[in-house]
């Protein structure tokens, strides 16, 4: 959960950075102006960037521990590989940072830098999630749903969405492509995601893991496409001829990029409950021995 | 091999991994930084003589049609030690003439080639603005760029045609020497550490171009007799050609008018 939280607040420390645009104000990297430990005079892109990177490093030392912990202490083999695979995905994503500095912002890399973000920090959610006490307390429901397309399918499809949605808007960001597929696609988003809200609303509120997370979903998309709506305003509309970044233009794209960041995260939760609480006709509902064992298979500590 | 010795060759491998690009990246700099100064005009090649006794001269004034925009005020509060001027150069009209338009000798010219100046242009850093705002310089020729604020600045042209750099620039640091290769029109500068810094470098193969100052005026001297196109290039208001025929000591009026866009 730590490292989850720590995310978010990196994830917003790098949105400052691309919307003051500050990403070149430490030109070099592993290095911060030739130190790998001196702080720089905070002051300008620098204070963006720098913070940036150290908020980065934290990260990356909570990633490390919780690998080892998780690896540790989880008897779940699967948790251990996705801790494992969370510590690949930081480093690569360090590696991104540092090339994309190295690079001069090439928008490929700057963008794939950004998706990279949001994915790990979903990781980092899903492990917070997976070793939470209610999963490892709670016994499934086991609902069946025989309805075409199934949740499943739906909480998938919503997340595939939200993922196009969050390339198209990091290659806008970062300058690889015009607003307009970013803009396009919101629609799209909206309606896959109020359908798969409401579908799990109508049939599946009683369970609380999946109710909230699906009212939560509903929540951030109505946030997210208000400051969506704000944040085309004051960069595209208003601020184009802007001769620096604008207060209003840093604090809706910024509060864009986090809402983007929890909604997708939110929507991972979602599947994972899905997929825990009602799986599709095909699945095998968990008969009620297993039920009775999901409390035994937990891991010795979280 | 266990799974943990896997693992730990894996983190091993990225790590590596991270370090060459980094490494050879630099590397790669270094390579075109030391390259960068031989880019001037070879010593092989030879400049096209002019008569001086019949070389003529074009001047005029670039006027802004309409009601100049309201100059725009700039935010320095996140460097105290930017302090001074704090009004964006965009658009600099004034009783309708504009300033900062870059006018040259686009066509007209042949296969001449001339001496790159063997003297500096310079770029000041000065309360946290580029001065100046518009720069012309020959391909090869070697601009210094100073650093008179007490903060650091980077100093970032982001090229089309040229290669892109960046590098930081302490107080009281020594300056900078650069050139760029090739011939590239409204090459933006800019610095990350202050987003409001911008300027503009014009490089160009003839030593005949001027920019405007703050009476729209310009003047260009030393042409040969002949038929040219003239630009007049502004950093928003885009490029307008002249076709212009000038002869021998011939002491020619070219005037521009911008129109607000």
């Amino acid at each position: 959960m730590l490292t989850a939280c720590a995310t978010f607040v990196l994830l917003i420390a790098g949105a400052l950075v691309t919307s003051n645009d500050a990403g070149l104000s430490v030109p070099d990297w592993p290095t911060s102006f030739g130190s790998l430990y001196k702080i720089p005079q905070l002051v300008g892109g620098v204070k963006f960037e720098h913070t940036h990177r150290m908020v980065a490093q934290f990260v990356g030392i909570l990633t490390i521990i919780m690998a080892v912990w998780t690896w540790r202490s989880d008897r779940r083999r699967w948790i251990r590989y996705l801790a494992l695979g969370a510590l690949c995905t930081v480093i690569a994503q360090g590696i991104l940072g540092g090339l994309t500095v190295l690079f001069y912002l090439p928008p490929a890399i700057s963008s794939a830098h950004a998706a990279l973000a949001q994915t790990f920090f979903c990781i980092a959610v899903a492990i917070a999630v997976f070793t939470g006490r209610r999963w490892l307390e709670k016994i499934p429901a086991a609902e069946i749903d025989s309805r075409r397309p199934s949740l499943t399918t739906l909480g998938l499809l919503s997340i595939c969405v939200l993922y196009i949605q969050l390339i198209a808007g990091a290659m806008f960001r970062h300058h690889g492509l015009s607003w307009w597929p970013h803009v396009l696609n919101a629609p799209i988003v909206a309606i896959v995601l109020t359908w798969t809200a409401i579908r799990a609303l109508l049939h599946y509120a009683q369970i609380e893991a999946i109710r909230r997370p699906a009212v939560i979903m509903l929540s951030l998309l109505i946030a997210q496409l208000c400051l969506g709506f704000v944040a085309f305003m004051t960069r595209v509309a208003w601020g184009h001829d802007a001769v620096q970044p604008e207060l209003p233009m840093v604090i809706s794209t910024v509060a864009h990029v986090a809402v983007g960041a929890l909604l997708l995260a939110t929507t991972v939760v979602f599947s994972i409950q899905v997929r825990r609480h009602v799986p599709g006709s095909a699945a095998k509902p968990l008969r009620t021995e297993d039920r009775a064992t999901v409390a035994a298979r937990a891991p010795v500590s979280s | 091999m266990n799974r943990k010795t896997w693992g730990a060759i894996c983190m091993l491998c990225l790590l590596g991994l991270g370090l060459t690009v980094g490494c050879s990246t630099k590397e790669n700099t270094n390579e075109e930084q030391g390259t960068s100064p031989t880019s001037k005009v070879p010593a092989t090649q030879t400049s096209t003589p002019i008569d001086p006794s019949t070389v003529a001269t074009v001047s005029g004034t670039v006027t802004f049609g309409g009601a100049a925009p309201k100059p725009t005020k700039i935010d320095m509060s996140q460097d105290a030690a930017c302090k001074g001027n704090n009004m964006a150069e965009t658009v600099v009209a004034s009783d309708g003439k504009l300033a900062n338009v870059f006018v040259y000798v686009k066509d007209g010219l042949g296969d001449r080639t001339f001496d790159v100046p063997k003297d500096s242009t310079t770029i000041d850093q000065k309360n946290c603005q580029y001065h100046p705002h518009v720069l012309g310089v020959m391909t090869g020729q070697n601009i210094e760029i100073r650093n008179d604020d007490d903060t650091t600045h980077n100093i970032h042209p982001t090229p089309k045609d040229n290669r892109e750099w960046n590098e930081s620039q302490p107080p009281k640091a020594a300056a900078l020497e650069k050139s760029f290769a090739r011939e590239e029109i409204m090459l933006p500068v800019k610095c990350n550490q202050h987003p409001w810094m911008k300027m503009y470098v014009n490089v160009v193969k003839t030593p005949f171009f001027a920019i405007t100052g703050a009476d729209g005026k310009y003047e260009i001297k030393g042409l040969p007799p002949g038929d040219y196109t003239l630009a007049f290039v502004h950093e928003k208001l885009g490029e307008q050609d002249q076709k212009i025929t000038l002869a021998a000591k011939d002491s020619k009026t070219v005037d521009q008018g911008f129109k607000a866009q």
